[in-house]
């Protein structure tokens, strides 16, 4: 019975992780194929490390709690690689599906009119 | 006080993180934790120089739930959208006004929007009034602005900002 639902557990962890990395090629440009890898793989990886816990939890020696470590870091390093990595995005202005936002054509503007930015020349 | 022990919140996770890692409860063990747990905020003060303060530890709770429930439900709508036509999505870049204030909320609500799929997280303003979001499918900015303020945005300005 355990191993049915060991088996579901990765299974499913697999299958949403392999969805995510899917997304980074089927989707179009940059700031959607960052919703594939870091998204649709929490819960991959979630189920992965429930099926961890359990199985070290029923076949060691006492619980296995390391998995809730791992669920904390990645909770925590993962949201804050993305934000970077869209911020570092928008500053290069790469092509996007989306309009771009408002914000970054009035800095643009500002910038313009005191001169070429910082950026401008990179 | 103050002095000794300028996160008195940050000693006890950190004391039981270091539990979790050795996967043990031996005395030795609880003694070194808590010696982090003294030692790395006194040592990291200049990080952190403001006190954190949670008001409503139910409300927090509350908020952690819905979190998950939400990352939970928002993947399988991901898998579909990565599934389905990409042709028929309609990402967008949305500005989310904020309320917050404080260093920790913010950062926490930017985080909570990158965990939630569908959504990322991609600028702050400079002066910290709004935070730039990028959707991946945004039939609607308006609903989904409501949506982050209603669902993520108010709980926090609670358990951190409430007077």
């Amino acid at each position: 019975m355990l191993e049915y639902l060991l088996s579901f557990l990765i299974l499913t962890g697999a299958v949403f992780t392999f969805i995510g990395s899917l997304g980074l090629a089927r989707l179009k440009d940059f700031y959607t194929r960052l919703h594939g890898p870091t998204k649709a793989t929490t819960l991959g990886v979630g189920s992965l490390l429930i099926a961890s816990a359990l199985l070290f939890s029923t076949r060691g020696d006492g619980v296995s709690l390391h998995e809730v470590l791992v669920t904390l870091f990645l909770f925590i390093t993962a949201p804050v690689s993305a934000h970077l990595l869209a911020k570092a995005a928008l500053h290069l202005e790469l092509p996007s599906l989306a309009p771009a936002p408002q914000e970054e054509t009035h800095d643009r503007q500002a910038g313009n009119s005191r001169g070429p930015g910082p950026h401008k020349g990179a | 006080m103050r002095r000794l022990l300028p996160h008195p919140l940050l000693t006890p996770i950190l004391a039981l993180i270091w539990l979790l890692l050795n996967n043990s409860l031996s005395p030795g063990h609880i003694l070194l934790g808590l010696l982090l747990g003294w030692f790395i905020p006194w040592f990291t003060l200049r990080f952190w120089p403001e006190r954190v303060r949670i008001r409503r530890p139910l409300t927090l709770l509350r908020f952690i739930a819905v979190v998950l429930y939400d990352i939970v439900v928002a993947n399988l709508s991901v898998a579909r959208r990565i599934l389905g036509r990409p042709a028929a999505l309609r990402p967008a870049f949305v500005s989310v006004p904020l309320e917050l204030k404080t260093e920790l909320a913010i950062s926490l609500l930017a985080n909570t929007i990158c965990l939630t799929p569908g959504t990322v997280s991609a600028r702050l303003a400079p002066d910290r009034r709004c935070l730039l979001v990028h959707g991946l499918h945004v039939p609607d900015a308006g609903a989904l602005v409501a949506s982050i303020k209603q669902r993520y945005e108010a709980p926090l300005k609670e358990v951190f900002e409430s007077c």
